[in-house]
C-alpha cells in the first residue's frame, strides 16, 4: 500500500515536470507519429483505397475483379506455396539448429558462433545472395559440378532449376533459418530446467514433455516466428529478381513490373495486386494474434 | 548420454554444411574468370568500376543519413514512452512492428502514388528530394529493429531514476536527452545503427523504384550482365555484413545483458 | 536392510571430489534432513537418488532395487524443487494430475486422485487456476501434491521452502511434515536452514565439502556436536581453547581456572590443548551449582536481542557468551562488572580436532 502511494505521488510529480518541460513529451510522441503517419500509414492507405478507384477516382469494385487472371492467380499461388515451404522448413531447421545450441550439450563456442553466424546470415539476404546461390546450385554453380563428376549425378536432368520454386525455397531459407534461430534460442532459454526434471520424475518420456510442457510453452513464439518468416518471404523480391529475372511469376515481381510500366500499364490493378499482398500478410498476422490468444491464458 | 547428442551434432554438422558451402561456392566461382586458373580478376575488375565506388558511396552516404534520421526519431520516442507514458506503448509497439508485415515494394508503391510530382508533396519531383525519400523509407524499413535495440538498451539502465536525478540538478529536457540518456544507450543504438547498415546497403526494391543510384540496383544490373564478377560483389557483400554484425558483437559484449538485438 | 540404501557413493566432476564416502540407510516413513552450507554436496546427492546424476562410485537402493543407474522417470519418485516448477502451461489440477496421465492412468482414476490431492493441501478452490495467479506458498504445496499424487515411494525436497517469505515457511514446513506422517512416506529434505532440519526431521545428516560430518537425531545434533563445523552449523557456539589437566577425570584449565567435563577426552595426553564448546543458553549468570563448573569474569558486552540479553564474558583468552531471558522487573548488568557464571559438566562440550579441512 505504502509503496502505490509513494508511486502515484511520483507520477504526479513527473506529470507535473512534464508539464513545466512539454517539450519532452512533445518531442518524443509528436514527431514519431507524423512520421509514421507520413511514411507508413497514409501511403499504404492510399493504396489500399487506391485498390477500389477508377482512374478518375470514382468508386470501382473493377480492379479486385481484374486480379482473377490466370498470370496473378498462379503469381498468388507460387508467392504463398514459396513463402509457406520457405518458412515452415525454416522454422522446423531453425528449430533443430536452435535446440541443438541451447539444449544440445554442445562445446561451449558453438552457440555464440551460431549466434554470430545467424546475425550475418538473416542480413544477407537480396540481390548478393541470389549471385550466391547461382554460383552453387546454378548450371555451372559448384555443388552441381561437383555431384556430377564426383557422382555422376546430373542435377539439371532431375528436373531441379534453382530458378524455380524449389531453387527459390532453398535460397529463401538461407536467411529463413538463421531468422528462426535468432528468435527461438531465448525462447528455448525460458524453457526452465525445472520443467524437465519435473517431467522426468513424475514418470514422463522425452516425448511426452516436448508434447506436454515444452511445445505448448514454446507454441506462440514458434507461431509467431512462422508467421514473422512468412511475411518475409512474401515481400521479399530483390533475391528472387536478381535470381529469376522475370521468369518465376511471383506477386512482388509482378508488382515491381507493374510499377516500372514493363506489363501491365494499369496503376489501379497495381494498387489492387498490393492491397491483395497487404490483405494476405494481415490475415496472417490476425490468425497468428487469434491463436495466440487462445493459447496464452497461462502467460502473465 | 553419447546417444543424446548424436542429434544435436547431426543438426550442426547439416546446418554447417548448408550454410558454408554457398560461401565456398560463390568464393570459388569468383575466382575463374580467368579461364583455367584461379585468378582474382573478377575482384579487380569489379574495383576498376566507376559505377561500383559510386553506388557504394552513395549507399553509405544514404545509410549514414538513415542511422541518424532513425536514432533522432527513435530515442526521444522510445524514452518518453517509457517513461511518460507507458499506456501508448502498444500502439507505438504496433506501428514499429508494421514494416515487418507491410512489404517494402507496397510502402514504395504508396510513395510514389503519394508524392508524385504533382502531387502536394512533390518529393518525387527532384533528385535531393527523392534522396530524402529514400532515407525516410529506409527509416521505416530499419524501424523494427531500431526501435526494438534502442527499447531493450533502455530498460537495460533506470530511465526514471536517471531522469529525475538529472531533473532535480536542474537540467533541461535537451541536456537530460543528448547528454544522459543517449550516451547510456549507446551500445544499444550502435547495435541498431549496424543492423541498420546491413540491412540499407544492398537494399534493392526501394532504390530501383525510386530510382536512385545506389548498390542495389548496380548489384543487380551487374548480375543481369556479367558471369564472375557477380559472385565477387557477394563476398564483399557478405564480408560487409559480416563486419556489421562483427561490430555490433564487439560493442554488444561491452555490457552485461547486452542489447545487441540482431532481429 | 533399509528402504532406501546409499551406499560408499562419490561423485566426481573432473578434478573436483562433490561427494565422497557417502552411507546412508533411511527406514521406511523416515523424514531425513541433509544440512550444510551450498556447496556441500547435499542438492547433488539428492539428485543422484533422482536420477539427474549418476554416482561416480557406490550404489544407491530403493526397496531392495538398485536403481543407481535408471533413468529418473522410471524410478517412481516424488520430487519437489525449490521454485518455479510447477508447468506453467496447466492449471493446478493438470499440474497435481501430470504424473498419472502420462502413466496412462484412466481418467476416471485421475479426476478423484487429484481432487483428493486438493483437499490434502487444502486448496480445492484453485484447481482451475494457473501456477503464475498462485502465491510462492501456494505454488510450493501444488509441486507437493503433483509430487505425491503418483504415490511415490520416496519423497524429495530440495529446498522447497528458500523462496518464500519467513511466516510462510514456517507454517509450510509444519504442513509438509504433518502430511509427511500422515502418508507414512519416506523423505529426504535438503535444507541450509538449520532450524527447518531440525524442527521437522527423524534424523538429520550434516554435510560440508562433500562429507557427512555427522548423522543423528535433532536432539543429539544439536546437544551433542560431534565437530566444530556441526556444532558452528547448528547454533550459535563458544568455543574454547582448553588446557588439558587431567584427562581420566575430564579436569580442564580454561585461562587458568578449573572445570570439568563428562565430555570423553579421549586419551588427550595431560597439558595438550583442546578445543570445548559451550552453548549460550546452557550457560547462566550466578555461583556454580552441585557439582556444577563455576567460572569468573569481567562484562565485555551486553546485547539485547529482545526476548533474551545476550552477555559476553571476558576470561582472559577466551570469551563467552550467554543468554539470560529479558526481564523488566530484572536490571541486567553493566559493562565492567565482574560475574561469575555457570554451567554443566555435559554442557561442556569437546571437539574432535579433526577441523583442519
Amino acid at each position: 500500500m505504502v509503496e502505490n502511494v509513494s508511486a502515484a505521488t511520483m507520477d504526479d510529480h513527473a506529470a507535473a515536470a512534464s508539464r513545466k518541460r512539454l517539450p519532452l513529451s512533445w518531442l518524443g510522441v509528436v514527431p514519431f507519429f507524423a512520421f509514421a503517419l507520413l511514411f507508413l500509414i497514409w501511403p499504404t492507405l492510399d493504396l489500399m483505397i487506391g485498390a477500389f478507384q477508377t482512374p478518375t477516382g470514382e468508386f470501382t469494385l473493377q480492379n479486385i475483379a481484374n486480379l482473377n487472371q490466370d498470370s496473378i492467380i498462379s503469381a498468388y499461388k507460387i508467392s504463398i506455396q514459396v513463402s509457406v515451404a520457405s518458412a515452415v522448413l525454416g522454422a522446423v531447421f531453425g528449430f533443430f539448429l536452435a535446440h541443438a545450441a541451447v539444449m544440445g550439450n554442445l562445446p561451449g563456442w558453438m552457440r555464440p558462433t551460431l549466434t554470430t553466424f545467424s546475425g550475418v546470415a538473416s542480413n544477407f539476404a537480396g540481390v548478393p545472395l541470389a549471385f550466391a546461390f547461382i554460383a552453387t546450385l546454378g548450371r555451372t554453380g559448384l555443388v552441381t559440378t561437383l555431384l556430377y563428376s564426383f557422382f555422376g549425378i546430373n542435377l539439371y536432368s532431375t528436373g531441379f532449376n534453382i530458378l524455380s520454386f524449389w531453387g527459390l525455397t532453398i535460397t529463401y531459407l538461407y536467411f529463413q533459418i538463421p531468422l528462426m534461430v535468432l528468435i527461438l534460442m531465448p525462447a528455448l532459454d525460458g524453457l526452465k530446467k525445472e520443467w524437465r526434471e519435473a517431467a522426468a520424475i513424475l514418470g514422463a518420456t522425452k516425448v511426452q514433455f516436448w508434447t506436454h510442457v515444452a511445445f505448448p510453452v514454446l507454441w506462440p513464439s514458434l507461431l509467431g516466428a512462422t508467421m514473422l518468416l512468412f511475411a518475409n518471404a512474401f515481400g521479399a523480391i530483390a533475391t528472387a529478381y536478381a535470381l529469376t529475372g522475370s521468369s518465376l511469376n511471383i506477386v512482388p515481381i509482378l508488382l515491381y513490373a507493374q510499377i516500372r510500366g514493363d506489363v501491365l500499364h494499369d496503376p489501379n490493378l497495381g494498387y489492387a495486386l498490393a492491397l491483395g499482398m497487404i490483405v494476405i500478410t494481415a490475415l496472417s498476422n490476425i490468425t497468428y494474434i487469434w491463436l495466440r490468444a487462445r493459447s496464452d491464458r497461462w502467460l502473465r | 548420454m553419447k546417444s543424446e547428442r548424436f542429434g544435436p551434432w547431426l543438426a550442426m554438422v547439416l546446418g554447417t554444411l548448408y550454410f558454408v558451402v554457398p560461401l565456398i561456392a560463390t568464393f570459388e566461382f569468383s575466382l575463374r574468370k580467368r579461364r583455367g586458373v584461379y585468378s582474382f580478376d573478377a575482384y579487380a575488375s569489379v574495383f576498376s568500376d566507376s559505377r561500383f565506388i559510386e553506388s557504394f558511396g552513395y549507399s553509405t552516404f544514404i545509410a549514414l543519413l538513415t542511422i541518424v534520421v532513425g536514432v533522432l526519431l527513435v530515442v526521444p520516442t522510445a524514452y518518453v514512452i517509457r517513461l511518460r507514458m507507458p499506456r501508448m506503448r502498444p500502439i507505438v509497439e504496433f506501428i514499429t512492428l508494421l514494416p515487418l508485415v507491410i512489404p517494402a515494394i507496397v510502402i514504395v508503391f504508396g510513395y510514389l502514388r503519394l508524392y508524385n510530382s504533382s502531387s502536394f508533396l512533390p518529393l518525387t519531383g527532384t533528385a535531393r528530394s527523392t534522396d530524402l525519400l529514400l532515407v525516410f523509407a529506409y527509416v521505416v524499413l530499419a524501424m523494427p529493429y531500431m526501435y526494438r535495440a534502442v527499447d531493450t538498451g533502455l530498460r537495460a539502465i533506470d530511465v526514471k531514476t536517471l531522469t529525475e536525478a538529472a531533473e532535480s540538478l536542474g537540467a533541461s529536457w535537451w541536456t537530460i536527452l543528448f547528454k544522459v540518456i543517449l550516451p547510456n544507450v549507446r551500445v544499444a543504438v550502435l547495435s541498431g545503427a549496424f543492423l541498420t547498415f546491413a540491412i540499407v546497403i544492398g537494399e534493392f526494391t526501394i532504390a530501383s523504384l525510386l530510382n536512385r543510384p545506389a548498390f542495389g540496383p548496380y548489384l543487380q544490373l551487374v548480375g543481369a550482365n556479367s558471369a564472375y564478377e557477380p559472385s565477387a560483389l557477394a563476398v564483399i557483400a557478405f564480408v560487409v555484413t559480416w563486419a556489421c554484425m562483427g561490430l555490433i558483437q564487439l560493442f554488444g559484449s561491452g555490457i552485461r545483458g547486452s542489447s545487441a538485438a540482431p532481429r | 536392510m533399509a528402504f532406501l540404501d546409499i551406499s560408499s557413493v562419490r561423485k566426481v566432476y573432473g578434478q573436483n571430489v562433490v561427494v565422497q564416502d557417502f552411507n546412508l540407510a533411511v527406514e521406511r516413513g523416515e523424514f531425513v534432513s541433509f544440512l550444510g552450507p551450498s556447496g556441500c554436496g547435499k542438492t547433488t546427492t539428492l539428485r543422484m537418488v533422482a536420477g539427474f546424476e549418476q554416482p561416480t562410485a557406490g550404489t544407491i537402493r530403493i526397496g531392495g532395487k538398485d536403481v543407481t543407474y535408471l533413468p529418473p522417470n522410471q524410478r517412481n519418485i516424488g520430487m519437489v524443487f525449490q521454485a518455479y516448477a510447477l508447468f506453467p502451461n496447466m492449471t493446478v489440477a493438470d499440474n497435481i494430475g501430470f504424473g498419472l496421465k502420462v502413466a496412462k492412468k484412466p481418467a476416471a482414476e485421475i479426476g478423484p486422485r487429484v481432487k483428493e490431492m486438493l483437499e490434502l493441501i487444502k486448496l480445492p478452490h484453485l484447481a482451475d487456476r494457473y501456477p503464475y495467479q498462485l502465491s510462492g506458498g501456494q505454488q510450493q504445496r501444488v509441486a507437493l501434491a503433483r509430487a505425491i499424487a503418483n504415490k511415490p515411494q520416496v519423497l524429495l525436497l530440495d529446498e522447497p521452502l528458500s523462496a518464500l517469505d519467513a511466516k510462510i515457511r514456517v507454517s509450510l514446513r509444519e504442513e509438509i511434515r504433518t502430511l509427511q506422517k500422515a502418508l507414512g512416506i519416506t523423505t529426504i529434505f535438503v535444507t541450509h536452514d538449520q532450524e527447518e532440519a531440525l524442527s521437522m526431521s527423524d534424523r538429520i545428516v550434516v554435510m560440508s565439502e562433500g562429507r557427512m560430518e555427522q548423522v543423528g537425531d535433532p536432539f543429539d545434533i544439536y546437544n551433542y556436536p560431534k565437530t566444530r563445523f556441526v556444532a558452528g552449523f547448528v547454533g550459535t557456539l563458544n568455543t574454547l581453547k582448553a588446557r588439558v589437566l587431567d584427562p581420566g577425570a575430564g579436569k580442564l584449565s580454561i585461562d587458568g581456572q578449573e572445570a570439568v567435563t563428562s565430555r570423553p577426552l579421549n586419551g588427550s595426553p595431560a597439558d595438550s590443548i583442546r578445543t570445548v564448546a559451550l552453548r549460550p543458553e546452557a550457560v547462566a549468570l550466578g555461583e556454580r551449582v552441585n557439582g556444577g563448573n563455576g567460572l569468573s569474569g569481567t562484562i565485555e558486552e551486553v546485547g539485547f536481542l529482545g526476548s533474551v540479553v545476550r552477555i559476553k564474558v571476558r576470561l582472559g583468552e577466551n570469551a563467552i557468551s550467554l543468554d539470560t531471558f529479558n526481564s523488566s522487573s530484572v536490571t541486567p548488568p553493566k559493562r565492567g562488572d565482574t560475574v561469575s557464571i555457570a554451567f554443566t559438566r555435559d554442557d561442556l562440550l569437546v571437539l574432535e580436532d579433526n577441523d583442519a579441512h
